[in-house]
């Protein structure tokens, strides 16, 4: 298995690690944390390709996962603030509970 | 160097399952730091020094203490009572799994195209802050200047969103 | 002899190592420098711990502790044998895992900072090209540490000490970064060693230090004044404030885990003295051509030693901020002051040599300061001293 399957793979793993999560927990603010995982193993996707790829002089997977981590954590800042929001008007974060449209 | 890409393969995949198994939401964003900075090390062992750095600054440094405030405002830390997974959570794992066994099918299907079985390049490349700023300023200027605008959408929106409600009717 | 002692340390590390073997070498180099901060700057700490407790007492009209040894010389190993031997309660509340990971987490974070410090003419311990990131990253990382301690201890005084912390310091970060990027846009590079490269050239005998110029006098006070804020030092205390929260986040701790967060405190504070020294007051270089025989490290340690005098000194001086003050400081008034400052460095770039630019520039930080000093802090309509007698 060459390093770049290596890296691919645990990028796969953690993916699938994050979207595990964010399908079975109960609690709005884990389902954000999931998919920070899954952002995250789609950086070190990138990373990996820039470096084993066939012209790293270019710089476009390190571009491409600076901008990635740029836009990931204004996502998380407007997703966090929305569950403070839904917790102030519903007083729970349990996605389970908010099925309905009503209230 | 392989013990050391086992080690923190296995540092990052622990950080990522203890994230989404623990029961305890407060240990479950302290598991996602571990996670994060797994990651990190894994981007400098690329000689992507620039991203690693980044990475512990923004995500370590930031979104870390940004979930944890999240967590510690909504009284995330109490267990509900009906435990923490949801009614349905065989079919998010089997979906799961289908989605991890097509990518790594993908990925050691077409090893066969990858760089050889030497792997690496003959020279690693160097990706020095002035090439970076370089490139910043020159061919991904537009990105920058979009992501600045987002940034800035981003932060009103977050603080409107989270402004208390009799303070939003002013 | 004199380029020898300068080198003193250099030498004295290529020695011990040329005893090894050569496989090992590189390693045990890396090992002998690590080994050297690790015993360089806890004695350090010791000796600014016992100059802040004489020089607050002096500041405050007493002496300070002054029976251990001659004028209290041996107060240092007396903290230290007290916190060895003092019982570690851990309340059985308290989430035990995380409430002993947080000091060990906050020393080893602390310490990673020095690694990228230009303490002499060649004895940085790591050469990285983003070394200011790099930097920067680390003491972002601080954070998290302060917020473990609190919420482990299942105390509400701590978590309010710990959430009154963490926002500190996140708002004071942004100002930091800020005005070292201002040292960034004039040297070209992110790398230390250049930074101070870059400062250590002499115009009729006076150095190039960054604090010389209009916008390096104002980035470094405002780096120094988020650098006090960073680390939770008066007047910005009101997390650890002992009037007011027992103590802050660290309630709980005793014992050798109170000695860790002290360490850490106390090291984190001479390792951001020491970037600030790196950024703005030219790092090893000598302050005027003719010192130049003196070894470097002399020179950088005594800026060390010296920005912590003054941090003694605004701990001695100045009544502690409230917290919403605190606040509104930061983002009302540093902050915006931080981004004048690099418009301020690019003209101080662009206009070239001359007195024009030193006239143009100071001109108008000092116009900024004034105005926004008058109009942006609310003033509430202070007027003459009014006194109100009970009747």
């Amino acid at each position: 298995m060459t390093p770049l399957a290596g890296y691919l793979l645990v990028a796969a793993l953690l993916f699938a690690i994050g979207l595990a999560g964010a399908l079975t927990r109960r609690n709005a603010i884990l389902v954000l944390i999931s998919i920070e995982l899954m952002l995250n193993a789609a950086n070190l996707n990138l990373i990996a390709f820039w470096r084993y790829g066939p012209h790293p002089e270019a710089l476009t997977g390190m571009m491409f996962a600076i901008f990635s981590i740029a836009v990931a954590a204004a996502e998380a800042a407007v997703g966090l603030g929305l569950v403070i929001s839904i917790y102030r008007h519903a007083h729970t974060t349990d996605i389970d509970l908010m099925n309905r449209m009503k209230g | 160097m392989e013990m050391i890409f086992y080690g923190l393969a296995a540092l990052t995949l622990a950080g990522g399952l203890a994230a989404v198994l623990l029961k305890n939401t407060v240990h479950c964003a302290l598991a996602l730091t571990v996670a994060f900075a797994g990651l990190a090390f894994q981007f400098l062992e690329l000689d992507a020094q620039f991203a690693g750095f980044a990475q512990i600054l923004v995500y370590v440094g930031a979104v870390a203490i940004l979930v944890v405030f999240a967590i510690l405002l909504t009284r995330g830390s109490e267990t509900p009572m009906d435990g923490v997974f949801s009614r349905t959570w065989l079919a998010g794992l089997a979906i799961a799994a289908a989605v991890f066994a097509v990518l790594s099918w993908a990925v050691l299907g077409s090893t066969r195209a990858l760089p050889g079985p030497g792997g690496a390049p003959a020279a690693t490349p160097t990706a020095t802050v002035m090439q970076i700023g370089n490139a910043l300023m020159g061919r991904y200027v537009l990105p920058l200047e979009i992501v600045a605008l987002l940034l800035t959408a981003a932060l009103i929106g977050a603080v409107i969103v989270a402004m208390h409600e009799k303070a939003g009717s002013l | 002899m004199i380029a020898n002692l300068d080198q003193i340390f250099v030498l004295l590390k290529q020695f011990v190592i040329g005893l090894l073997p050569a496989s090992w070498q590189p390693a045990a180099g890396v090992v002998l420098c690590v080994v050297a901060i690790i015993c360089v700057f806890p004695a350090l700490f010791a000796i600014t711990v016992l100059l802040e407790r004489k020089g607050l007492g002096r500041m405050q009209n007493r002496y300070g502790p002054n029976r251990v040894g001659i004028f209290g010389i041996l107060q240092p190993v007396a903290d230290g044998i007290k916190s060895l031997t003092k019982e570690d309660l851990v309340p059985l509340s308290a989430d035990a895992v995380v409430h002993f990971i947080a000091p060990v987490f906050l020393v080893v974070v602390v310490f990673m900072g020095y690694a990228v410090l230009p303490m002499g003419r060649n004895m940085t311990l790591v050469h990285l090209d983003a070394a200011l990131l790099f930097y920067f990253a680390i003491g972002a990382s601080t954070e998290l540490s302060v917020f473990m301690a609190g919420w482990s201890s299942r105390n509400k005084y701590s978590l309010l000490g710990a959430m009154r912390a963490v926002a500190q310091m996140i708002s004071y970060e942004v100002p930091l970064l800020m005005s070292s990027v201002a040292v960034v846009m004039i040297t070209g590079s992110l790398s230390l060693d250049k930074i101070v490269a870059a400062q250590n050239q002499y115009t009729w005998g006076l150095p190039h230090w960054y604090i010389f110029t209009p916008w390096g006098f104002a980035g470094f006070v405002m780096f120094a004044i988020a650098a006090t804020a960073e680390t939770n030092r008066s007047p910005f205390d009101l997390p650890e404030g002992e009037s007011e929260l027992v103590a802050g986040y660290f309630t709980e701790y005793s014992g050798f885990k109170f000695a860790e967060f002290f360490l850490g405190e106390y090291v984190g504070m001479l390792s951001i003295s020491g970037l600030g020294t790196t950024l703005f007051l030219g790092g090893w270089s000598a302050p005027l051509a003719v010192l130049g025989w003196v070894p470097s490290w002399f020179w950088f340690f005594s800026k060390i030693m010296l920005s912590m005098c003054v941090y003694i000194w605004l701990r001695g001086t100045l009544p502690r901020l409230r917290q919403d003050q605190l606040m509104n400081f930061a983002w009302k008034f540093v902050l915006p002051l931080t981004l004048l400052n690099l418009f301020v460095t690019a003209l101080w770039r662009f206009m070239g040599d001359g007195w024009e630019r030193w006239v143009v520039c100071s001109a108008i930080l000092v116009l900024a300061y004034v105005v926004m000093g008058r109009t942006g802090m609310h003033r509430d309509h202070l007027g003459a001293r009014r006194y109100r007698y009970a009747d």
